[in-house]
């Protein structure tokens, strides 16, 4: 039998791209959380915010390390699998990439080995910067790749000569048409789900009656970040789907399961869309409803699937479903976030069993919402992989099948293995909670200045840290 | 100006990816040596020695591999479809022994396996860039600006060859940077490996440097033509003394300079390979002119690297500085 390496290239992307965006999603959120709890240790002196900063590196350096190695394999998938898209968009794409690695990458890596093992040989403001630095790199690496993904979505400031992409214009090509849309919708998701991980771990501890003064903080801090992130990432999320329409409008023709464009759209609620008969079997919908979300105004029109030759037009399915699984666990996230406001003003918020026991399962809700919304904006990209400009058949590697599938078995084996071990240690150190094997906090305290190179600090001195195999901080 | 610009990104490039070799180098080292280790006290040492580097190491291959694809797009799809299973081999064994720093400390029972994970990673790892590095210098068939060759056109003795090299020379790194960095037995351990290692080492310089010129013409012109060789043959020379110096203080407990000497060899050797082969990037059809990006993409990114590189090495070396100095037996940075 002979493999299609071009479907089995985008099997193995898709499946490794999903892998890898885990950890970014959690590390960019994780990173601004812990640098939040360094600066609130700071200018408090409360000691549970050092020793919840302190709990959350450790989590931090185990997804990091898999975001890492999971990212590094993602630069190269674009020379080893997908040669062509490098040969030809490589001119415009390829700087984005280049300045995510200069700017963001060495920025978080580096100093990331500061705020892991530098508690005892850094002072407090520079351990502090550190995280900051850690967040900041974070945040940085998702302008510059959300930039080299909307200018794939929304393309401009190019010219094509003998079928090869020449820039023309760097600011339109980095300030593309959706940038501004698609970069604060996957930030505020980002942040969002990582406050759900933190709510979740919080509601854990409250329930179980351990580390209570820990597991308080973290419930009030999350549920009051949501309580304001979550609605807005709604109201993002609404601006991003027009900007969508105006430039994609087969990507929300999909979504919307929308095949008639000469007819207002219905608000499908359920269905199953056929691709072959060109309709919506078993629809549940609201007539009018995707016209006034779309155009506001009830007999609006919008551009429908047919309007475009089947080769030219999305896969349906992942699309559609993956948008309603992805609003629906944001209105879950909205409804979660302002039960928890609210319980909280009656001050009820750590008593309210039938809050906090669902509350501590919400952790994996982001994460899916993520997943889902990455599966809706690239398979409705399709059969494009630069919108209009090039499409994914023609970027692909001259590669044999089996080769691919050979790779592609591998990576479903070392992801499976490195993913279920990094999520059980994961919960292993969320388990053994903030406090840690008990060890005093450096109570001679960290020198004003980083210490001399290979002299012991104070601190260490005093601490003579004597567990190698165990992590302590 | 435009005639240089590709020459600008070639040294870019090729600091990046010397970088790489030198610093990832001294920590695949150190998962290479993980075997002759005899406790996991020991072990616990040597990991600890590099664990705040590693993630910053391994950033440079990501520069080298985005470098290649915004400075030279077309040699980028050609050489990583032609070394497929390599690149993808060594990616899944990057993997292995990164998520290992982070799972070694956290397993207990699993201990022993992210061990193995650990040495068996950086060590696949290492081979699998000298087949990378083999497979280049040997020559990709190339027809119409694209790789068209098989997935095993790689597999030849000689890349095994460096393919063996390079794990010999990552753990000589590996060994010289123990020396300076631990006392005690790991230490002691470290400065016999290292001599071990290095006689390897040139071993197989000696090899790959009589291999390529008689079984690679172009190799053999570039070398021994004059008046090349006029200009050249301080590199071999450089090469035996800076070997002979390396040899000299790991016999006199010298500490640091035995690491110096070691990336000095991995520089010589560097060297040698570009005399070799520049300006072909994709030997032997392709040169950096032939492969290079416009204009208007390497004069923006320059003006980024520019601004950003002197930065880079700026934190890079504060952080080398804050975890400066010898780290004890049984100490850890956690």
């Amino acid at each position: 039998m002979d493999l299609d390496p071009l479907l089995i290239s985008r099997l193995q992307f898709a499946f490794t791209i999903i892998f890898h965006i885990i950890f970014p999603t959690f590390t960019i959120g994780l990173s601004a959380y812990i640098a939040t709890l360094c600066v609130m240790w700071m200018r408090t002196g409360k000691e549970h915010y050092r020793v919840l900063a302190q709990f959350w590196t450790k989590i931090f350096a185990v997804s990091f390390a898999m975001g890492v190695v999971s990212g590094i394999v993602l630069s190269y998938q674009f020379g080893t699998n997908w040669s062509r898209y490098s040969a030809v968009l490589g001119n415009v794409v390829g700087p984005m990439i280049g300045f995510e690695v200069e700017v963001a990458f060495f920025l978080e890596a580096t100093f990331l080995g500061l705020l892991l093992f530098g508690w005892n040989r850094v002072p407090p403001w520079l351990h502090t910067l550190s995280a900051i630095a850690v967040a900041a790199g974070t945040l940085m690496s998702a302008f510059w790749i959300l930039s080299a993904n909307s200018w794939m979505q929304t393309p401009v400031g190019y010219e094509m000569r003998d079928g090869i992409a020449y820039p023309l214009d760097w600011l339109d090509i980095v300030f593309n048409p959706s940038f501004f849309y698609r970069l604060p919708h996957m930030v505020t998701a980002a942040y969002l789900t990582t406050s759900f991980v933190v709510l979740a771990v919080g509601a854990r501890y409250v329930l179980a009656g351990k580390h209570l003064e820990h597991g308080r903080t973290m419930v009030r801090m999350a549920v009051g970040f949501a309580a304001i992130v979550a609605p807005l990432q709604l109201v993002i999320g609404d601006q991003h789907g027009l900007n969508t329409l105006k430039h994609q409008p087969m990507k929300i023709a999909a979504i919307e399961a929308h095949w008639d464009g000469s007819l207002p759209g219905e608000l499908v609620l359920f269905a199953w869309p056929d691709e072959k008969a060109e309709t919506n079997r078993f629809a549940v919908t609201i007539p009018h409803g995707a016209s006034i979300m779309l155009t506001h105004s009830w007999d609006g029109l919008f551009p429908g699937l047919t309007s475009v030759p089947p080769q030219d037009r999305p896969p349906v399915l992942p699309p559609f479903f993956a948008f309603r699984a992805m609003v629906g666990i944001g209105m879950l996230m909205i409804l979660t976030a302002l039960t928890g406001v609210w319980l909280w003003w009656r001050g009820r918020l750590f008593s309210t069993r039938w809050y906090l026991w669902p509350a501590q399962h919400v952790w994996w809700l982001g994460f899916v919402a993520v997943i889902c919304g990455w599966i809706v904006t690239e398979t409705g990209r399709q059969p494009w992989v630069a919108y209009g400009l090039l499409r994914t058949a023609d970027a692909v590697s001259p590669l044999a099948g089996h080769t691919v599938a050979t790779t592609l078995v591998l990576f479903v084996l070392v992801y499976g293995v490195v993913g279920s071990m990094g999520l059980y240690y994961i919960n292993r150190l969320i388990m053994r909670g903030p406090d840690g094997p008990a060890i005093e906090p450096p109570s001679a305290g960290t020198p004003r200045w980083p210490v001399e190179p290979g002299r012991k600090t104070s601190a260490e001195t005093a601490l003579s840290i004597p567990v190698p195999s165990e992590r302590i901080t | 100006m435009e005639s240089y610009l590709p020459v600008i990104w070639a040294a870019i490039i090729g600091l990046a990816v010397a970088m790489y070799v030198i610093l990832d180098g001294f920590d695949l080292g150190i998962g290479i040596l993980f075997p002759f280790a005899e406790t996991d006290r020991e072990r616990d040492q040597m990991m600890s020695s590099v664990a705040p580097f590693w993630d910053g190491n391994e950033t440079w291959l990501v520069l080298g591999g985005a470098g290649l694809m915004v400075a030279f797009p077309l040699a980028y799809s050609i050489i990583l479809p032609a070394l497929y299973l390599p690149v993808i081999i060594m990616l899944l064994a990057l993997v292995f022994r990164g998520v290992a720093f982070e799972f070694r400390w956290l397993g207990v029972t699993s201990k022993p396996h992210w061990t193995f994970a650990f040495a068996a990673g950086s060590a696949l790892a290492a081979f699998c860039q000298g087949l990378i590095l083999g497979g280049l210098i040997q020559g990709i068939k190339v027809e119409n600006g694209a790789f068209a060759g098989g997935a095993f056109d790689w597999a030849t003795p000689f890349a095994a060859l460096c393919g063996l090299g390079l794990v010999a020379g990552y753990g000589l790194l590996g060994a010289t940077w123990l020396v300076m960095k631990t006392d005690g037995i790991v230490a002691g351990r470290a400065r016999i490996q290292a001599k071990l290692l290095l006689l390897a080492v040139l071993a197989f310089m000696a090899i790959v440097s009589i291999w390529t010129p008689l079984a690679f013409e172009r190799i053999a012109v570039r070398w021994f033509s004059l008046p090349n060789i006029l200009f050249f043959w301080w590199v071999p020379a450089a090469t035996a003394i800076v070997a002979f110096a390396a040899w000299r203080w790991l016999e006199t407990k010298h500490d640091v300079l035995p690491f110096l000497a070691t990336i000095a060899l991995f520089l010589l050797g560097y060297l040698g390979l570009l005399i070799s082969n520049f300006p072909y990037l994709v030997p032997p059809s392709l040169t950096i002119w032939q492969t290079a990006a416009a204009p208007a993409t390497h004069i923006f990114m320059l003006l980024g690297t520019l601004v950003m590189l002197p930065i880079i090495l700026g934190y890079v070396i504060f952080v080398y500085w804050i975890f400066g100095g010898k780290l004890r037996e049984g100490e850890g940075y956690h």
